[in-house]
């Protein structure tokens, strides 16, 4: 069986006048049907653009430099616009962070589902209404058809996410990349959209790329989880033994400042020193600096290779506990 | 709704009443309005007989409430130069104003819109480098100078055009037309081509910056990763967005180049309220700078009421009472 | 880009690399010091009535009249040399505009400031006040102000400041408001720092880049206004021509053919407001917070 999406040798970079930004610089991922991958990594680490990637939606002044991205087998890279345009959201969908501002404020929600529809399918009316009320009741919004004619505005956080999934859900695309999705939302409001797309994974098969910073949000939900640091992928593989064994020194880092982890009167751990800028990026691993186990070796690149299970880009990866 | 117009209508009047009393202050109040009206040969019984009868011997609140009162009914007195009610020559001057404004501003909304969405939408593109370019001449040209240019090119050089006044116009509704001519239109062209070029500048800025702003928001990200091609993206969600504060500035101009229109009638002798004010602040009519200035402020507030409406009717936000 | 460099060498290099800003702005210094040392440049004082001779009026340019020397230019219509009257036109316009422009920062940007800091029912009606007369056109006000004051420089200028100040004032509310709403003011106002100290440290700095932006446009404004003003007869009178006056006075002479009268005052005029707005154009754009990346 062919992976719903699969990503190799990716890179993307973006050319300002200061010089070239190599926000993505060499990531490989691959998920299944009906699988949830986790991609964590701070601010700047690269996962969004990666998203953005996947999607063919970099613009000027970046680009993808190389790589693959195949869906269904089918190569995305390289593909001309209109090409590109029509495999967007037909068969590989996105949502972002601030359901605030994703759905737009002038217009109803029901024209702009009948918009998505129609980007890609010559229907009636009728049939958009159906289709539209379908998916909002597949999301789990309680008044479809009140929700159709509201403005964005009149409806609630949760409930502006639940539509942008819905309008994501429309075309029952075969992956959908989510970027933080629910960072914006309350804590409770979180969990049901978690358990919803969870839901929604399972029934429909849709392969789900989870984008996000937090480790709590993607171990209750995600397969596989990848970490990212500036611009590639340190430590790649189930969630579970990711979490529980982290082999990379920089995911143990995270681990270990999650709160939720520590003693109440406990000092949080921190990685000291902060995420390097992705310009003019020194040669070797990126995280040295702020490594407590890095020697001379660390001056050059580590590839990626299996430690214990995953997939680990380090020279003196953690022992197993 | 309701209470939103009503609130609106009352803001209007109290506004109107504010700039009456500042009107009346400036032309009145200030500077010696007998000179005005007596020949400075004249003697004191003359000149104590007509403070008498235009009332300038009362207190000014007095004076005000007079000429409020006089304002309410309509009356503007007379014109000392055109010897005839105020109000009367004022409205056989307005069609021809407003159809130079009207032809200027829908001209430069026209034009202006599609080229700064453009520039929006490609802002590195050499085309769009280059409406920008036209935007800061737009901006930078006096309108008299860009009259004066005109004039030169288009009727003393070339010869293709009028220089000046109205050409042959139509009646309809009992007021003269010159847009419903050939003739007319010959006439109109350079006046308002010369108009609008300040305000072309603006709506080209304007549609420029709100879909540079557009192009970068969350909603467009949204919508294109939905497969939406971009002409749909920008017809079908972005127009709208902007469409909002385009409206705004749509109205304010309307009433801006009617200021504005004052240069340009001068040069162009076109026979409007602009040549009308210019001629009576050169010789001092009184009563003509008062009405102008009267009505010009009314129009302003009752465009300002029509932009606020249609503001509310375009921005779901503030139908619902949210800002 | 060198990361050490002051905020100001930074915004400096930065403007630097749009060309046509530099090009506008070396414009403007050579216009503007040209106009201020007039006197060195030109072959006559075209203010001085007694040295014009009606028989040099209206002459072409390059005609050598009585007093001996070329008017490169030509001359207008009362014999003045047209060179002349331009650098010292200029000087009055630069005069006027910059003048106006300061007088109307002050003003403007201290209401506008005060509203913002006094609140309730000072800022409404100041604020009311300044909307109000922000919907009614600059020209207009300009125009009933200078045909009540009469002509002259100062009553000129006046007109000028009462019809600009207003821009000032709402754009120093708006950017006072915005910095008071900061978190940053409320931290450093919870210390016992002295509200003195908050307001002219930390938001009179952060109120500077949208005014010099206002600055910058208005003072162009406030040339070309000026010039129309002059243009329309209400501005400054035939014994002390600036730029609109000339052009204004060339007008009627343009039919039969004497174009330098109106074009050359006319190009000097556009120059020098095109120059002002490209430089003030990158101004703006480096200070948008918004544009940058």
């Amino acid at each position: 069986m062919t992976a719903a999406l699969e990503v190799r040798g990716l890179k993307t970079h973006f050319f300002t006048r200061s010089g070239a930004v190599k926000a993505v610089d060499g990531v490989d991922l691959s998920i299944e049907r009906g699988r949830v991958l986790g991609l964590v990594g701070e601010s700047g680490s690269g996962k969004s653009v990666t998203g953005l990637s996947i999607l063919g939606l970099i613009d000027h002044p970046g680009r993808i430099v190389e790589g693959s991205v195949r869906l269904d087998g089918q190569e995305l890279v390289g593909l001309d616009r209109d090409a590109s345009r029509r495999v967007r959201g037909r068969r590989i969908a996105m949502i972002f962070q601030d359901p605030m501002m994703t759905l737009n404020p002038v217009l109803r929600v029901g024209t702009q589902m009948s918009m998505a529809l129609r980007a890609h399918e010559t229907v009636s009316n009728a049939v958009v209404r159906e289709r539209s009320l379908k998916a909002l009741g597949k999301v789990g919004l309680p008044a479809p058809e009140q929700c159709l004619a509201a403005y964005p505005h009149q409806l609630s956080g949760g409930m502006r996410q639940r539509v942008a999934i819905a309008i994501a859900l429309l075309h029952s695309p075969s992956v959908i990349v989510a970027d933080e999705p629910t960072t914006a939302l309350d804590v409770s409001i979180q969990a049901q959209i978690l358990q919803e797309m969870q839901r929604l994974g399972a029934e429909t098969g849709v392969a789900l790329v989870w984008i996000t910073h937090d480790l709590a949000v993607v171990s209750s939900l995600a397969h596989d989880i990848a970490v990212m640091y500036a611009g590639r992928i340190v430590e790649y593989g189930p969630t579970a033994d990711v979490l529980a064994q982290p082999r990379h020194p920089y995911t143990r880092g995270l681990l270990d400042s999650v709160p939720g982890e520590a003693e109440p009167g406990e000092k949080l751990a921190q990685i000291p020193g902060s995420i390097p800028a992705l310009i003019d990026l020194p040669p070797g691993c990126a995280f040295r600096a702020r490594c407590s186990r890095a020697t001379g070796a660390c001056e050059t690149m580590p590839e990626i290779a299996d430690i214990g299970g995953r997939l680990a880009r380090c020279f003196h990866p953690l022992e197993a506990a | 709704m309701l209470g939103f117009l009503i609130q609106r209508l009352l803001q209007a009047v109290a506004v109107m009443v504010v700039i009456s009393v500042l009107v009346f202050v400036g032309v009145f109040a200030i500077g010696n309005p007998i000179d005005v009206l007596i020949a400075p040969d004249a003697t004191q019984d003359i000149r104590l007989d007509t403070i008498r009868r235009y009332g300038f011997d009362q207190p000014l609140w007095k004076q005000y409430l007079n000429f409020a009162a006089s304002l309410v009914q309509g009356d503007f007195g007379r014109s000392f130069v055109f010897n005839m009610p105020v109000l009367q020559l004022i409205l056989s001057r307005l069609p021809a104003t407003l159809e130079l404004t009207l032809v200027a501003v829908i001209g430069a909304t026209i034009i202006g819109v599609p080229l700064g969405m453009y520039a929006g939408y490609r802002p590195n593109a050499v085309s769009s480098r280059a409406i920008m370019g036209l935007s800061v001449l737009g901006f930078s040209l006096p309108t008299f100078w860009i009259g004066i240019l005109f004039i030169m090119g288009f009727a003393v050089e070339l010869g293709w055009l009028p220089a000046g006044g109205r050409g042959d116009t139509v009646e309809v509704w009992g007021i003269q037309w010159s847009v419903l001519t050939l003739n007319g239109w010959s006439h109109l062209v350079l006046p308002a081509l010369t108009l609008s070029l300040f305000r072309m500048a603006l709506m080209i800025r304007m549609a420029r910056a709100g879909m540079r702003e557009a192009m970068l928001s969350d909603y467009v990200r949204f919508a294109r990763a939905q497969g939406i091609s971009d002409s749909k993206v920008i017809f079908g969600h972005v127009l709208k967005n902007i469409s909002i504060p385009l409206v705004t500035v749509f109205g304010l101009e309307l009433a801006a180049t009617m200021a504005f229109a004052v240069v340009t009638e001068t040069i162009f002798s076109w026979p409007g309220l602009g040549k009308l004010i210019i001629d009576s602040i050169q010789s001092l009519d009184r009563p003509v700078m008062v009405a102008y200035l009267m009505l010009v402020a009314f129009l302003f507030i009752m465009i300002n009421f029509s932009v606020d409406i249609a503001y509310a009717a375009l921005d779901p936000r503030v139908r619902s009472g949210r800002t | 880009m060198r990361r050490d460099a002051s905020p100001f060498l930074r915004f400096w290099i930065e403007f630097a690399e749009n060309r046509l800003a530099l090009l506008a702005l070396g414009v403007v210094i050579l216009v503007v010091g040209a106009a201020l040392m007039a006197p060195l440049f030109t072959p006559q004082d075209p203010y001085d009535i007694g040295k014009l001779v009606l028989g040099d009026a209206r002459r072409p340019p390059g005609h050598v009249g009585s007093g001996g020397y070329v008017h490169l230019l030509g001359t207008d219509a009362q014999g003045r040399d047209l060179w002349s009257a331009i650098l010292y036109g200029l000087r009055i316009s630069i005069q006027i505009g910059i003048t106006a422009g300061a007088v109307a920062f002050i003003v403007g940007g201290s209401l506008g400031a005060i509203a913002a800091f006094a609140g309730g029912r000072t800022e409404a009606l100041i604020m009311r006040f300044i909307d109000l007369q922000l919907s009614f056109p600059a020209i207009l006000l300009a125009l009933v102000i200078s045909a009540i004051l009469g002509q002259g420089k100062w009553q000129l200028t006046v007109a000028l400041v009462a019809s600009q100040y207003a821009y000032f004032a709402r754009t120093a509310h708006g950017a006072a408001v915005a910095e008071r709403a900061k978190e940053y003011i409320e931290a450093a106002l919870s210390t016992p720092l002295s509200s003195r100290v908050v307001v002219f440290r930390h938001i009179l700095p952060n109120c500077m880049p949208p005014l010099i932006v206002v600055a910058t446009v208005q003072i162009a404004n406030a040339i070309s206004l000026e010039a129309t003003l002059s243009f329309l007869g209400l501005g400054l009178p035939v014994t002390h021509p600036s730029l609109g006056t000339l052009i204004a006075n060339g007008f009627q002479y343009m039919m039969s053919g004497r174009y330098w009268i109106s074009i050359y005052p006319g190009i000097a005029l556009i120059v020098l407001i095109l120059a002002v707005n490209l430089v003030s154009d990158q101004i703006r754009d480096q200070l948008n917070p918004r544009l940058q990346r």
